[in-house]
């Protein structure tokens, strides 16, 4: 099925389109991996890393970038407000989506996935490099930072809950149901409390993507989001993790592919939820 | 952070070689380390692997599995299942090529922050959280053998 199934086709880009616009300057091609080391054994040619933690993160406060601070890394890569900027990276772009997420809070809308991210492009042998690109510094106009309208915060989520409206976790089903890993020094994905957010749906991120990577064509998604659990495009809906960056995919996934107007990924997820005094939690 | 003498003594040059190291450095050594990376023998497991060996919440979908050798000491070995999965190949050969047939005393006294020492403070918390787990079910199952093959 061609992406013109999806809402909004313009959001995704292949793998064969990316090979032909490798060198074309109103294109920056960003990758954002799970794993550290990946863009170090090699990427596509020309492109830049933006790492979540390093890059798109204030270094004391837990919060993203402000304004002035998002302008200098664009500069620093070379982007400008008219540059397409093109995501990819590891694990189903995972990480990618939430780059392009963060991005949206700035107002870069001229932002797509590569669909298939790294593991596509790799598997279909295409040129990997391990040159990493410098561009000369540009000039950015960021808006300041706008969070109404797709983040999530820890009070509003509550007033959701509250307000009896859909959420869907997007954790693994064990982490959904509070399952501890009962082993000495056994880490606890960072949180004193285990469950999850009232009312939530458990919809592991991954169920939206295929064995190659790609997303699922439109009509699968609407069977597993629409048929299976009952959400429609008119709902206000947040999507929560542990801390936002695999609901930022299913964010992407909900906002682009099938055009719900109104989804907001909330970045704090379970590891502000699981450690805030007083809030209700379910197993 | 832990001394570097409160590793394993097999360990610390390792760690040594990651001190003040820049991230161009540490890169290139981690990913020397992730291509000699060899993945559990046949003959101690196969696919489908048990998911009591799996390391949870590791995003690189890693196994642990140990055996006691002739000398009292543990044998182990990891699979990672994610083709993508570098770090935790890395990590994965830094303790097979340090730790293997220690004793599970040994192996259960590697500090938690050796994650933390080999890929740098800025790492993800999940990351770090799913390599740690590599770790704390290393040490379980090589506390497990060793105590198994003692009764016997």
């Amino acid at each position: 099925m061609s992406n013109t199934a999806y809402a909004h086709p313009d959001a995704l880009v292949s793998t064969d389109w990316v090979a032909q616009h490798l060198n074309d300057s109103s294109v920056r091609i960003v990758e954002s991996n799970e794993d550290p080391l990946l863009y170090a054994s090699g990427h596509i040619p020309g492109a830049i890393q933006i790492d979540w933690v390093t890059d798109l993160n204030d270094q004391i406060r837990r919060d993203y970038l402000d304004r002035k601070s998002f302008e200098a890394l664009m500069s620093k890569h070379g982007i400008s407000n008219d540059t397409k900027v093109v995501f990819y990276g590891d694990k189903n772009n995972w990480w990618a989506c939430y780059a392009f997420w963060v991005f949206q809070l700035f107002g870069h809308t001229n932002a797509t996935i590569m669909n298939g991210g790294r593991l596509k492009w790799v598997e279909e042998q295409r040129l990997i490099t391990k040159d990493v690109p410098h561009y000369p510094a540009s000039t950015y106009h960021a808006q300041e930072r706008s969070d109404y309208k797709v983040r999530a915060f820890r009070d509003q989520v509550l007033s959701h809950v509250n307000g009896h409206f859909p959420l869907i976790d997007v954790r693994s089903p064990g982490e959904f149901k509070g399952e501890l890993t009962h082993m000495p020094d056994y880490p606890q994905e960072g949180a004193l409390r285990a469950g999850h957010i009232p009312g939530a749906k458990s919809i592991p991120w991954s169920k939206a993507v295929q064995p190659d990577g790609t997303f699922k064509p439109s009509d699968d998604l609407k069977v597993l989001y629409e048929q299976d659990n009952g959400f429609a495009p008119s709902q206000n809906i947040i999507t929560y993790c542990r801390i936002g960056e695999r609901s930022a995919h299913t964010w992407f996934v909900l906002t682009y592919l099938l055009g719900y107007p109104t989804v907001r990924n909330y970045d704090g997820s379970w590891t502000e939820w699981g450690n805030s005094v007083g809030v209700p939690i379910e197993k | 952070m832990a001394d570097i003498s409160e590793y394993p003594e097999t360990l610390r040059d390792v760690m040594e070689m990651f001190e003040d190291i820049d991230e161009h450095g540490r890169a290139e050594i981690l990913l020397d380390y992730s291509s000699r990376f060899q993945e559990v023998p046949s003959h101690i497991a196969q696919r489908p692997f048990p998911e009591d060996h799996r390391v949870q919440r590791c995003e690189s979908e890693a196994y642990v599995f140990t055996e006691p050798n002739a000398d009292g000491g543990i044998n182990f070995y990891f699979a990672v299942e994610n083709p993508q999965g570098v770090s935790a190949k890395a990590l994965a050969a830094i303790l097979q090529e340090s730790l293997m047939g220690e004793k599970a005393e040994t192996i259960k006294t590697v500090p938690h922050d050796i994650v933390f020492r080999l890929f740098g403070k800025r790492i993800s918390m999940g990351k770090g959280e799913g390599l740690l787990g590599m770790v704390a079910l290393l040490k379980y199952f090589a506390g497990l053998t060793q105590k198994e093959h003692k009764s016997e």
